[in-house]
């Protein structure tokens, strides 16, 4: 059983961590040990949220090292950028396209990164990289609340594990009253993956 | 048997329900605070849980329940336990009825504190037991065996995490509840015992001398402590988190892991040191498990290298071992690649709709000196407001503005406090301002919770941890019967009043209370229309950017004139506090046209 490392990276609101919980569930439901650190901030909307996720046999740390993230999620391009330190050069990426602008930006003491830039930066730690617009499809669908659901979605077509594992966690984690949309977010996702890949 | 992935602190309210507790109680602090949230949604049946008014009083609390013959707890972050401290010194002088376990979380590279405290020290100030787990299943598991400790040895324990243990996640392995008395009493008359009268105190130091050394016996066999044999060359002694970063670090060294980090267990980490030919302690923050084994003569590598500062994550004990010589550098490491420039922070700023942004326009407007305190309103002392100048601990603002007033400060002082901050560690300061005759204006910020640490409960609100109905102190009422003599009670999102105000209370000759009530964004739910710039009445004059809401945003437009940016209002960010268009002198910022606002 091999070991698999995740960062998932994000905004306050985003809905990561709950993605982050789904994420290290279903690495226990498909047999592994596995554990997940966050880091929270305060209780005020909007910081950078980063999460470690780790599969393994057995999984002591709950932080992974730098260079050794397997998969990348990055719900916000900026963040996501935050995290290359932790990646490889056979790491994969997935990006969501839509950005965030922080308030430094805002308040135009700092520039966002252009998208162009952003590929590149990413480019240069690994080719795989796949950006999807995640926000876009979730507001489709009806709320962008679902984002992190869509991003799990695309992100499980990039796993071997079978998707009603996948399913049986994220539906035990949602309210029920949200079951169909989450759903369908899910497998929106799944299909989102076909093609975003960049290169 | 059952599984389930919980993060630290849900464990350890696991554990707690495992354990036959039946009493929890503390005060909210990043990272302890979803203890008590779990244990009253999760096992609320079983575990009557409280919100204290504050740390102490939650010691308290918890050691008559012990008394009384209930497994009890109490959680604290590393801070509050300088606020419960007096309670835990005198409740290991008198031991309990029944088990009580004390659990501070420690928070290593202060992600949410004013300070790196090691709380591993009072342990040995106030000599108690202290269990270290490492990750989440240790914490259910370290509860229950905590609690049999307590009862065997008739003394608290003190359970310390950090906040990678409370705030990770990792699968645990779920157990039954232990058998639990429904009926107790009558409660034990024991003067001796549990009065800490000088006279009979005297008589239980050396029972708490004599428990210390038993403890420290059970220690040595004890399966909190273990050694994982491999190569003799390094032995590694760790504790906590760190033992998983020494864990991965090094595979191959043995490590002797201490779950019980005091009273130590002297013969096994002679007989560990023994057998291998150099040892490095591994621990976060300070050197207390090395000053120890250092006074036992044994020589180890520890803070010598290992720096007290910061968390110790993998990546750092990695590249400081392999500096100092301990760890080859491995052949495959891959360099780790850093983002090739600064990206843009994302700090915390206040909410859009905060109450508390009134307040601090205009501080920084009035160039008000102000002793500030802790929450939310923290965020006061960061552009573009810069009007919190000094920040210490929880209820300290209205202590150091009362010392600006005696040190006879000319200028006119104010203290910013919120409500719960004000129940928990306020009012003997504000009593003291009164009785002995100081001026200046204490902010009380009412946002009607505790919502720096997520939203708790406090006295001042109709709900609590468990029922939703509970009858609330009035701040009016109450300053008055505290002998305030002059209290003004504004709207915080009327900026005109807060302002007149603030004016008033600056007047008056005396101490004076400022009450700015308004509901934090996430208790009133109650979000309106984003409001709009009318770009071509704005005139770039940059007032509303003073505001420091995320919602109002550089738009691409520009004055012509002053080449400054022109406003704009990000429709998903804003929710209509009405703040912005108040402080807009040209009329520019307005509700959205033909929408209506809704009623809370
Ligand atoms: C002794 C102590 N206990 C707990 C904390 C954690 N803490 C920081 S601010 C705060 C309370 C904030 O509530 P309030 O004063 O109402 O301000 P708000 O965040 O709602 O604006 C708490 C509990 C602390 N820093 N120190």
């Amino acid at each position: 059983m091999n070991k698999i490392d995740f960062l998932v990276a994000g905004v306050g609101g985003q809905g990561t961590i709950l993605a982050s919980d789904i994420l290290a569930e279903v690495g226990m439901e498909a047999g592994y040990d596995a554990k997940k650190s966050d880091v929270l901030g305060l209780a005020v909307r909007g910081g950078s949220v980063l999460s470690h996720v780790r599969w393994g046999r057995t999984v002591a740390s709950p932080v992974s090292r730098k260079g050794t993230i397997d998969y990348l999620l990055g719900f916000e391009p900026l963040e996501a950028l935050r995290g290359t330190e932790f990646l490889h050069p056979q790491s994969t990426a997935l990006v969501n396209t839509q950005p965030i602008p922080p308030v430094s930006v805002s308040s135009g003491d700092a520039i966002y990164p252009a998208k162009e830039r952003l590929e590149q930066i990413l480019h240069a730690v690994t080719a795989n990289v796949y950006f999807v617009e995640a926000t876009e499809e979730a507001i489709g669908l009806g709320s962008s609340k679902v984002t992190n659901v869509v991003m799990i979605g695309a992100f499980s077509a990039l796993l071997d594990v079978p998707v009603e594992v996948w399913e049986k966690v994220i539906l035990s984690r949602v309210p029920e009253k949200y079951s169909q949309l989450n759903k369908a977010a899910f497998f929106a996702g799944r299909e989102l993956i076909q093609g975003a890949r960049i290169s | 048997m059952k599984k389930a992935l919980l993060s630290g602190n849900e464990a350890i309210a696991r554990g707690a329900y495992e354990a036959g507790i039946q009493v929890a109680t503390g005060y909210p602090g990043t990272p302890s605070s979803e203890i008590l949230e779990t244990v009253a949604r999760e096992y609320g049946k079983e575990i009557y849980a409280e919100w204290s008014t504050n740390e102490k009083v939650a010691m308290d609390a918890a050691a008559g329940a012990a008394y009384s013959g209930r497994r009890s707890m109490v959680t604290t972050k590393q801070v509050g336990m300088n606020v419960l401290a007096d309670a835990l010194m005198y409740t290991v002088y008198t031991g309990i009825e029944a088990g009580l376990i004390v659990v501070t979380a420690d928070d290593p590279g202060m992600f949410s504190s004013q300070n790196e405290q090691d709380n591993r020290w009072y342990a040995r100030l106030a000599k108690l037991p202290l269990l270290e787990p490492a990750d989440s299943q240790e914490a259910k598991d370290f509860v229950v065996q905590g609690i049999s400790l307590s009862e065997k040895f008739d003394t608290p324990v003190l359970l310390r995490t950090t906040m990678r243990v409370s705030h990770s996640k990792g699968v645990v392995t779920l157990g039954e509840r232990a058998a639990v008395p429904d009926e107790i009493g009558p409660f034990v008359r024991n003067q001796e015992k549990y009065v800490c009268t000088a006279m009979w105190a005297k008589k239980r130091h050396p029972v708490v001398e004599q428990r210390l050394l038993e403890l420290a016996q059970h220690a040595e066999s004890s399966p909190f402590n273990r050694i994982e044999w491999g190569e003799r060359s390094l032995g590694i002694i760790t504790s906590g988190i760190t033992y998983t970063y020494a864990r991965e670090v090094f595979p191959d060294a043995s490590i002797l892991k201490l779950g019980m980090s005091f009273p130590l267990p002297v013969r096994l980490i002679n007989s560990f040191a023994e057998q291998v030919e150099k040892v490095l302690v591994i621990e976060e923050l300070d050197p207390f498990l090395e000053e120890q084994i250092k006074a036992m003569g044994i020589e180890v590598v520890g803070k010598g290298v290992f720096p007290p500062c910061d968390e110790l994550l993998p990546d750092k004990i990695y590249s400081i071992a392999v500096d100092a010589g301990f760890l080859d550098k491995k052949k495959d490491a891959k360099p780790a690649v850093p983002p090739p420039e600064t990206l843009p922070p994302r700090s915390p700023v206040l909410c859009p709709g905060c109450p508390h942004r009134s307040t601090f326009y205009l501080l920084h407007k009035m160039k008000v000196p102000v002793a500030g305190d802790i929450g939310c309103y923290n965020l006061g002392c960061l552009p573009p407001f810069n009007a919190q100048h000094t920040m210490g601990c929880m209820g300290a603002s209205i202590g150091v503005l009362h010392g600006m007033a005696i040190a006879q400060l000319p200028e006119k002082g104010a203290a910013t406090i919120g409500d719960s901050t004000f129940f928990h560690s306020g009012m003997p300061a504000l009593a003291n301002m009164v009785h002995n005759q100081s001026h200046g204006v204490v902010i009380l910020m009412d946002n009607g919770t505790t919502a720096m640490t997520g939203h708790q409960d406090h006295p001042g609100t109709t709900w609590s941890l468990h029922g939703k109905d509970v009858p609330h102190i009035e701040f009016k009422p109450l300053l008055h019967a505290m002998g305030a003599k002059k209290v003004v009670e504004v709207n915080a999102f009327d900026v005109a009043e807060v302002e007149k105000g603030l004016k008033e209370c600056l007047d008056y000759d005396g101490p004076s209370v400022l009450i700015t009530k308004g509901l934090c964004v996430f208790i009133s739910r109650n979000p309106q229309p984003p409001y709009v710039v009318d770009t071509d009445s704005c005139v770039a004059c940059g007032e509303c950017f003073k505001l420091g809401c995320p919602a109002i945003v550089k738009s691409n437009e520009h004055n012509p004139k002053t080449g400054k940016a022109k406003a704009s209002i990000d429709p998903t960010l804003c929710v209509g506090c009405d703040v912005c268009r108040q402080v807009c002198p040209t009329g520019a910022i307005h509700p959205p046209i033909g929408v209506e606002r809704s009623e809370a």
